[in-house]
């Protein structure tokens, strides 16, 4: 058996939830752009007011008694949220129909609740005391218990078997619903034009439609025409589309003792890990996403407590401690508790992998190695973690593709490289679209992402003619920061270099330039140089070498710099 | 030759090649009894097993030839046979010999056939944008950038003169520094896997910083990519692996004294083509102005100075690599 909850008046019933005060008064709702809102939804109240569906918001303020309210979005929402509360709490398979209608599956629910008129009475009564007022119907198929609802007020229970003569007196109309949600304007618009056509067929109830012949129907209406003679036969038989709950998966402690040391956060973190994990296989899922939230002790009421514990400096090599922070200054530390002011209540890092990836202990190690380099920078109260779900990756190494780095190893691997020499020291290049020297920026290198990228440039170079293979050129070893060199001219040429460097030093042998590169003349960041290639003979070079640089002069500071050697 | 005899199970049930075979007629001397006994013990042994062909006790394994994977240079590859993988491969020479154009071609031909590449660049002075007219693909190029200590960076709020001790210490911290956190991070990727092709660019440290890396590194890196597909290349001004490396190549010359090829055949171009409708001081004063001149190839001249893959005399070949611009 099937179970239906319908909210009439869905728009009203929500705004009189929000303002239960307005019950007793006349109401209505109006939506639109300014200066042309209109009459959507009337209590019955307004309605002996003669106010209608369709009435500007002007024409209906002339009504002092009405109350008039905007529709909001949030409080229709909030509504249909307690409807599915509602639904969920009598049976797991709940169909989201409309934000106004509810269908419910109670196949093996009267041994745990009772009989089918306690049920449906229990649900009038939860959707009562949410603030809602529910028609509620049940039958043997959800689309007959459906249009009951739509049909009757109340409680209707539909025997098995009886479905076409309970819904017979009902009008038409019901087939169709409200088509509240915007896009259905299409839907609402081909509704009406099949109701016309009924109504000067004269088919006026559900009865009427039943009894005409199917063939004679499909031949004048089609497949549609077909279809609602079924739905008036109460014969429509389907199954639910269930709501699926939002997966949601986090774990979270609290602390009867603030936690300083990264060790025992390091073993928290371990459990809460290991669940998370252990949730998200059991679902066949991954993560890409892992959110750590920590809340911070204030510290007004644990400064006594830390008074006599003595706080590890720095130097104690044998554990970290959580509020070494970068930016923590060494003589607040110093003076411990009474200096400390907590910055901020809650600390979060979000640590975004690469690829979905469910590996307990790989998760931890990126955690620690996170926290060592962005500290806290107070005990630690609460621990909140969360992982957003991904489907995992579905990969097979080939036998002859070569070798490419695990993901997850990589990630661990470059997280370490990265606490060693900073974040953007380590990764892969992106080159940027300009003339300017250094015209790239550093990003994250996937090893997954790349093989896709070069299967699907293999399959399109398959089509076209295979391209050469790129020549060698000349290449060039860049100082950073360029080295600043004291340049002799002579005819407006470079003859002598001196820079700090003694290999960049010495008589200019050859030159070729200079070569005007300039950009960005509509930006703040405007840049004009000459460039050389010159062959420097340094005295400091063994057996007097010779060695080719690139030679630049900054047209706007007016400096010269040597960028790099070609090697 | 004698026939080297190993006492292991292989050789059970063979004979021992350099022993005479005990006569069982002649009378044993009292002395050499125990002798005899062992002896008689022995040859009831092996006359009882059915094998009578006499092999040699056991052969040493001879080392497989690592593979050899193309290093984007036909020149090259003809001199070594390529890159050596499992091995380390050692390339120096002074500045402007050529050693990063090569770097760049091996990486180029590595991410040309798929596979990933890692260059640990201690002196931060890899130009993608060379790269990139290499033909590397940036994609596939882990690009570690080793950097100085942050105190380091922080210049004194006022301006003083730094005397050269000063300077050259801070230089050398620097340079420490570079080559502790180059060294960390070989030890993390080798440890890691999956790159096919690991650079080591030493080629701006300073001589005496790169020799103070251990030989023991040296042996740890060189067995960490042992059986593996990996090529460890290091980029250098002065052989500093000793006897770790497969392959050593020596870059340019020191004799350079005279101005690149490339600019002499420039030159000699344009004394050849344009002196035709020009007097010598104009033709002269035109090879003068530096805006006629132009920086076409390098000359590089390579020597191979050991390989540990196959015994060959030392063989030097010579090759020009254009430069971006000229196409």
């Amino acid at each position: 058996m099937f179970a239906c909850i319908y909210i009439p008046n869905f728009f009203l019933a929500a705004a009189l939830r929000a303002e239960p005060e307005l019950q007793a008064r006349a109401v209505a709702i109006f939506e639109g752009k300014p200066s042309l809102e209109k009459i959507i939804a009337v209590n019955e109240n307004a309605a002996t007011l003669a106010i209608t569906p369709g009435m500007t918001k002007a024409q209906a303020e002339l009504c002092p008694e009405l109350a008039l309210r905007q529709r909001s979005p949030l409080q229709e929402t909030s509504a249909h949220a307690a409807l599915l509360d509602c639904a969920q709490s009598f049976s797991p398979c709940v169909e989201d129909a409309a934000c106004d209608t509810i269908l419910l599956d109670l196949a093996g629910t009267e041994s745990l609740l009772g009989p089918l008129p306690e049920i449906s009475h229990a649900i009038y009564c939860r959707a009562a005391a949410l603030g809602l007022e529910a028609h509620i119907a049940t039958a043997s198929n959800p689309d007959a218990a459906l249009i009951a609802a739509r049909g009757f007020s109340g409680v209707t229970i539909i025997p098995a078997g009886q479905e076409a003569a309970q819904l017979g007196p009902l009008p038409i109309a019901v087939l169709f619903g409200d088509h509240l949600e915007e896009e259905d304007n299409e839907e609402q618009e081909s509704a009406d034009r099949l109701l016309e056509t009924l109504a000067r067929w004269g088919i006026r109830t559900l009865h009427a439609l039943a009894v005409l012949p199917p063939i004679a129907l499909s031949e004048r209406l089609g497949q549609q025409g077909l279809y609602l003679r079924q739905l008036a036969l109460g014969a429509v038989q389907r199954t639910l589309v269930p709501v699926e709950e939002p997966l949601i998966f986090e774990e979270a402690i609290e602390l009867d003792h603030p936690i300083v040391l990264l060790e025992p956060l390091a073993f928290l973190l371990n459990r809460l890990l290991e669940q998370l994990c252990a949730r998200l296989a059991a679902r066949a899922l991954a993560t890409q996403e892992l959110r750590l939230t920590l809340e911070l002790s204030n510290l007004t009421g644990v400064e006594d407590e830390y008074e006599n514990v003595g706080i590890p400096s720095e130097s104690d090599g044998s554990s970290a401690v959580i509020l070494s922070g970068a930016d923590a200054s060494q003589s607040e530390m110093s003076t411990q508790s009474k200096a400390w002011h907590a910055r901020q209540t809650k600390f979060a890092r979000n640590l975004n992998l690469p690829l979905p990836m469910l590996d307990a202990k790989i998760f931890l190690k990126l955690l620690q190695l996170d926290l060592n380099a962005n500290p806290p920078g107070a005990p630690i109260t609460k621990i909140h973690l969360a992982a957003e779900p991904a489907r995992p990756r579905a990969g097979q190494a080939g036998l002859f593709v070569p070798p490419t780095p695990e993901p997850e190893k990589l990630e661990l691997t470059l997280a370490r490289i990265a606490s060693l020499v900073g974040e953007q020291k380590v990764g892969a290049i992106e080159m940027l679209d300009t003339h300017q020297s250094e015209g790239f920026r550093m990003r994250r290198f996937v090893a997954e992402l790349t093989r896709k990228s070069s299967r699907e440039q293999k399959s399109d170079l398959a089509s076209s003619p295979p391209p050469e293979e790129a020549s060698p050129v000349t290449a060039l070893r860049r100082f950073r920061p360029p080295l600043r060199a004291n340049v002799a001219l002579e005819n407006d040429q470079p003859v002598h270099l001196i820079s700090r460097k003694k290999e960049v030093q010495g008589r200019v042998l050859w030159k070729a330039g200079p070569w005007r590169f300039s950009g960005d003349w509509w930006e703040r960041d405007a840049w004009s140089r000459d460039e050389w290639d010159i062959a420097l003979q340094s005295d400091a070079a063994k057996n007097g070498a010779i060695a080719l640089y690139r030679l630049v002069h900054d047209l706007l500071g007016g400096g010269w710099f040597v960028e790099g050697t070609y090697d | 030759m004698s026939t080297a005899v190993v006492s292991t199970s292989a050789a059970l049930g063979r004979l021992f090649v350099f022993d005479d075979e005990p006569d069982a007629a002649k009378p044993c001397h009292p002395e050499r009894s125990e002798k005899c006994v062992l002896d008689r013990i022995l040859q009831s042994t092996l006359k009882n097993q059915q094998s009578t062909i006499a092999v040699p006790a056991s052969r040493l394994s001879i080392r497989s030839t690592p593979e050899m994977a193309s290093s984007g240079i036909a020149a090259l590859d003809s001199l070594t046979g390529g890159l050596p993988r499992g091995c380390l491969t050692e390339i120096f020479g002074p500045a402007s010999s050529g050693r990063t154009t090569v770097l760049l071609a091996a990486l180029a031909a590595a991410t040309r056939r798929g596979e990933f590449c890692a260059l640990l660049d201690a002196g931060d002075s890899f130009d993608p944008g060379s790269a990139a007219a290499a033909g590397v693909d940036l994609d596939r190029l882990l690009w570690v950038r080793c950097s100085e200590e942050q105190s380091q960076k922080n210049h004194s709020p006022q301006r003083h003169r730094v005397s050269e001790k000063q300077t050259n210490k801070k230089t050398s911290r620097a340079s420490e520094h570079r080559l502790e956190q180059l060294l960390r991070a070989t030890d993390l990727l080798l440890e890691s896997g999956g790159f096919s092709l690991i650079v080591l660019d030493l080629a701006d440290l300073p001589p005496q910083a790169a020799h103070r890396i251990p030989l023991t590194t040296w042996f740890r890196f060189r067995r960490a990519v042992e059986h593996k597909p990996t090529i460890l290349l290091a980029i250098e001004e002065q052989p500093i692996a000793g006897s770790c490396s497969t392959l050593l190549l020596q870059l340019g010359s020191s004799a350079i004294n005279a101005v690149p090829a490339g600019l002499n055949s420039f030159s000699a171009s344009l004394s050849r083509h344009s002196r035709g409708g020009l007097t010598d001081s104009v033709a002269t004063r035109l090879e003068n102005l530096s805006h006629t001149h132009l920086l076409t190839e390098l000359n590089i001249n390579v020597e191979l100075a050991q390989s540990r893959i196959e015994r060959k005399p030392a063989q030097s070949i010579k090759f020009a690599v254009k430069t971006a611009w000229t196409g």
